[in-house]
């Protein structure tokens, strides 16, 4: 018996998964199912969709989807969009390790900080305003926080750097020798990136586009302190968290956890099956 | 390397680096605007401060009750580095060295805590921990933390552990070693590096980490990042510089240790999770 276990790979060792295994079992997989199963049962009484009926009946609820939806596809397109030209540049670069360190910070300090130096520094009194006055660049303070723009230029600044450093990686991976057979073939820089480069590199950008869409449809902390939580930036998170710990209403926090986790999964399964029809070979050059 | 030629190619190598300055110039902006203000007296319709003093430190010192904060990040940030360092480098192990059934699904499990965000799993979390009393709690900010902490550990060690020849293991084994023996006289040593830098990044997330503590902290086991957040919500309050002294002290704690932990791993590890 333990003979024929081990040789399919069961033995004292694999049970040293045991504790990690059991461990994200009770504290992430029950509490999502507990939580789905709580949805169900509204603070009202009874068993059934009422939570769901109610979010999807009440515009103020609802319309979170849009809002958050409004913020984190172009968020994420612009960073995306920024993050390859850039990635291909710092490719070249002899020594990229100042510049990764710069872009890490940014990340470390997390969405709390930079949204507080947002704050003074976007401000209407701030460097960037008094700077764009002094030389004349606007006639008056520009609005960039405490609206729409605010949650936006701070999951620029969060998201970014994540994104970039995600496309780095990826870039990284690609042969630098099929670019140069591309180019002593022929190929100007716009054919090679075209016909070369990106097509190797769109498996991992739908990838890179997947993890800061997740990251930035979940953002809480700056669309309440530099947003209008009340108004244009009330997304989904913070329709949440009021549910939860303003009203005590856990059933209706966990439906909209739910419905939150469905639009994230919703739209990552749709661009990892659009990602499969990419070609999947190895990016790297050679023979084979 | 190829060279661009073209002045049009030129051009659009300047473009991306002046996005990429512009982009830093607003940055480090950003940071210097805490950091000035923390130390300010007066600062309204100037490029600089009126004048320069440290007393907000102090009145952040008191008014925020820091001693106490900081008490309950040490905590909460220890426990966590050294629970999901038992946890996940065991787990890593065997990941690395045994082929079982189901492996690709355990794999699955330890993935999708670091890809779905804190928020969508912190809710239903701190539900579940509030019914057990757990939530509000040191103990409860410690458990919602290690939920990505764990696999991350496990996932950046799993290479590391590869790395190591098995032969080694078998001479201990030949030897008469057990497991236990094997892992504190044989693996632990020869993979130091890779736990310290694992140990550091989760000691850097979780000073950072402020979803899941907010949801699950409660007065007494706040940490930094999320007295912080409670200091900028309430802004008006109390002085900002007093706010932005606050802001000063994470930063420096955040940034310490980031600095530290970039000696043991390359920047972009701390977003690329290990290699699959």
């Amino acid at each position: 018996m333990r003979q024929a276990l081990a040789r399919r790979g069961f033995d004292g060792v694999t049970l040293l998964l045991l504790p990690a295994v059991l461990f994200v079992i009770a504290l992430f997989i029950y509490p999502f199912f507990y939580g789905l199963d709580l949805s169900f049962h509204p603070k009202t009484g009874g068993v059934g969709l009422a939570n769901y009926i109610r979010f999807f009946s009440d515009p103020f609820l609802y319309d979170t989807i849009g809002k958050t939806l409004m913020l984190a596809v172009p968020v994420t397109l612009l960073n995306v969009a920024f993050s390859v030209p850039v990635a291909l540049r710092v490719r070249l670069m002899a020594k990229p390790r100042l510049l990764t360190t710069i872009l890490v910070i940014p990340i470390t300090l997390g969405t709390v900080l930079v949204a507080e130096g947002m704050l003074n520094y976007f401000g209407p009194r701030g460097w960037l305003n008094r700077a764009l006055l002094e030389f004349g660049l606007s006639d008056a303070p520009l609005h960039l926080i405490h609206n729409y723009w605010g949650v936006f230029l701070s999951l620029v600044i969060t998201g970014f750097p994540f994104t970039f450093l995600l496309t780095l990686s990826y870039v990284t991976g690609i042969d630098p020798a099929l670019e140069r057979a591309g180019a002593m073939l022929g190929a100007r820089a716009w054919e090679r990136f075209k016909l070369i480069i990106l097509p190797l590199l769109l498996p991992g950008l739908a990838i890179t586009f997947c993890l800061s869409f997740v990251q930035a449809f979940s953002v809480f902390p700056s669309a309440v302190l530099l947003g209008a939580p009340a108004g244009v930036t009330r997304v989904i998170s913070v329709a949440a968290y009021t549910a939860a710990f303003e009203e005590y209403d856990y059933p209706m926090a966990s439906a909209i956890a739910m419905i939150m986790a469905s639009v994230q999964i919703g739209i990552v399964a749709a661009l990892l099956g659009a990602q499969s029809l990419l070609y999947r070979g190895p990016a790297g050059g050679g023979k084979g | 390397m190829i060279r661009t030629q073209t002045p049009l190619g030129r051009l659009w190598v300047w473009a991306v680096w002046l996005l990429v300055g512009f982009f830093i110039v607003n940055l480090l902006g950003l940071i210097a605007t805490v950091v000035v203000n923390s130390f300010s007296t007066r600062w309204f319709t100037t490029w600089l401060p009126v004048g320069f003093t440290t007393r907000w430190y102090l009145s952040a010192w008191e008014e925020f009750q820091l001693p106490d904060i900081l008490m309950a990040t040490f905590e909460v940030v220890g426990a966590v580095v050294l629970l999901s360092g038992l946890l996940g480098v065991p787990a890593a192990y065997a990941m690395a060295r045994r082929d079982f059934p189901g492996k690709r699904f355990v794999m699955l499990l330890f993935l999708l805590p670091m890809l779905v965000p804190p928020i969508t799993f912190g809710i239903p979390l701190a539900t579940v921990l509030y019914q057990a009393g757990l939530a509000g709690e040191v103990w409860g900010v410690i458990l919602a933390n290690l939920v990505p902490t764990v696999p991350f550990v496990i996932l950046v060690m799993i290479p590391f552990i590869q790395q190591i020849d098995p032969r080694v293991e078998q001479a201990a084994r030949v030897f008469g070693a057990g497991t236990l023996r094997m892992f504190t006289n044989v693996l632990v040593p020869l993979l130091l590096p890779g736990i310290l830098a694992a140990l550091l990044l989760v000691l850097v997330r979780t000073i950072a980490m402020f979803e899941l503590t907010f949801l699950t902290a409660g007065p007494t086991s706040q940490t930094l990042v999320v007295a912080l957040y409670y200091a900028v919500f309430a802004a008006g309050v109390r002085a900002g510089q007093s706010v932005d002294a606050m802001a000063v002290i994470y930063m420096i704690t955040t940034l310490a240790w980031l600095l530290l932990a970039l000696r043991f791993v390359n920047p972009t590890q701390i977003v690329t999770r290990a290699k699959r």
